[in-house]
């Protein structure tokens, strides 16, 4: 059950992984494509976590804490660019 | 003394705990290591916790916490509708300003984030005083009534927490 | 494991999967770029949120014991979620020039984002 389940999301979480490609390729602006990317490391957490139950290790998680860390950090610093100009005074 | 050694309770208990999260084990070696963490960093990084918030009403936030999970569910739920069965232009969006009250900077940056993470608003900018919220509304027919609804849900709790 | 475990898990994972999907889709339908922020901002948080649960207790079944330290992705998450939309929100009205259509503050001090008067718009 819990194998078709797996298969059944890691369908569901391509998609949504295409959709959110789309919105990146057609934008219209630069903020919509920092959403998009940011949207996209929540849909690669999700299926490093989902891995992570397929294969029954727990050796994933500290993937998926990084890609949440890191791309949280990237948001920010993509926001203060467009707000700013630049990341670092 | 107290103050001396333990500049930031809170802090000491909330880096003992995320260590011990993080090893995913409760043994004597893993809670050890975690308190003399959770002891060290808030002495290290003293000088840069300026101002700690008072904690008013400790019980109070477990209430708070409850109502805001809960509230996320709902509004992820209410959101998933609003996306999947209506048109996007159809949706009533628009932005409204919410006057505060709370004074504390941890309570707006409480507020301004249990917002963003309830039912159709996402708080977009506070004023440059620090007296108004901006917040967008992804499907409301009446703002007056959703002001209302942010002040008297979340506000409230806060103000008795904080302040 | 038990079947209600079982059951338990893989409801959670296609719940996860299914606000992930919804997220996503809000993302490349809806019309304009704030309420495109309502869709990954919430529905994608409690998607993440449920795979993560799922994956607890899975963990907790399969080894026995306890496994709390998916809770800390769903927390990290749940903490920086709102900042990141507010971030982007921010950068929205300032580069579309969004800033005549909003509301008054209904004091003197003007929205931060469109302030002049202190450079860092935070």
């Amino acid at each position: 059950m819990i194998a078709s389940a797996i298969a059944i999301a890691g369908g569901a979480i391509c998609l949504a992984i295409a959709l959110t490609l789309y919105r990146i390729a057609v934008g219209p602006d630069a903020t919509d494509r920092v959403l998009a990317l940011d949207t996209l490391v929540i849909e690669a957490i999700a299926l490093i976590v989902l891995g992570g139950i397929a294969y029954g290790t727990a050796m994933y998680f500290e993937a998926a804490l990084l890609f949440a860390m890191v791309g949280f950090v990237t948001t920010v610093a993509f926001c203060k660019f467009l707000l700013r100009g630049n990341v670092i005074e | 003394m107290r103050a001396h050694l333990l500049p930031h309770p809170l802090l000491t208990v909330l880096v003992t705990l995320v260590f011990v999260f993080l090893m995913n084990e409760v043994t004597p070696g893993v809670v050890v290591l975690g308190l003399i963490l959770g002891l060290a960093i808030p002495l290290l990084t003293a000088p840069f916790w300026p101002g700690r918030p008072r904690l008013k009403a400790p019980l109070t936030i477990v209430e708070y916490a409850l109502v805001v999970l809960w509230d996320i569910v709902v509004s992820n739920i209410e959101v998933a509708k609003l996306i999947l069965f209506r048109r996007g232009e159809s949706l009533r969006t628009r932005y409204v300003s919410v006057p505060l009250d709370l004074e504390t900077p941890e309570a707006i940056a409480m507020l301004a984030g249990t917002i963003t993470m309830t039912p159709g608003t996402v708080s977009a900018d506070l004023s440059a005083d620090g007296k108004a919220l901006l917040v967008h509304c992804l499907d409301t027919g009446d703002p007056k009534a959703t002001v209302a609804a942010i002040k008297a849900r979340y506000e409230r709790r806060l103000k008795r927490i904080f302040e | 494991m038990h079947p209600l475990v079982e059951a338990l898990v893989a409801a959670l994972i296609l719940i996860g999967a299914f606000f992930l999907l919804v997220g996503a889709l809000g993302l490349a339908r809806l019309p304009d770029m704030m309420r495109r922020l309502h869709g990954p901002t919430k529905a994608t948080t409690l998607g993440i949120g449920a795979l993560l649960i799922a994956s607890m207790v899975y963990f907790a079944a399969v080894r026995g014991g306890f496994s709390v330290h998916e809770l800390l992705i769903t927390l990290f998450l749940f903490l920086t979620a709102p900042v990141s939309a507010q971030m982007l929100a921010k950068a929205h009205i300032l580069r579309s020039g969004a800033g005549r259509d909003l509301p008054p503050t209904g004091r003197r001090a003007e929205w931060a984002t469109l302030d002049d008067s202190k450079p860092d718009g935070t």
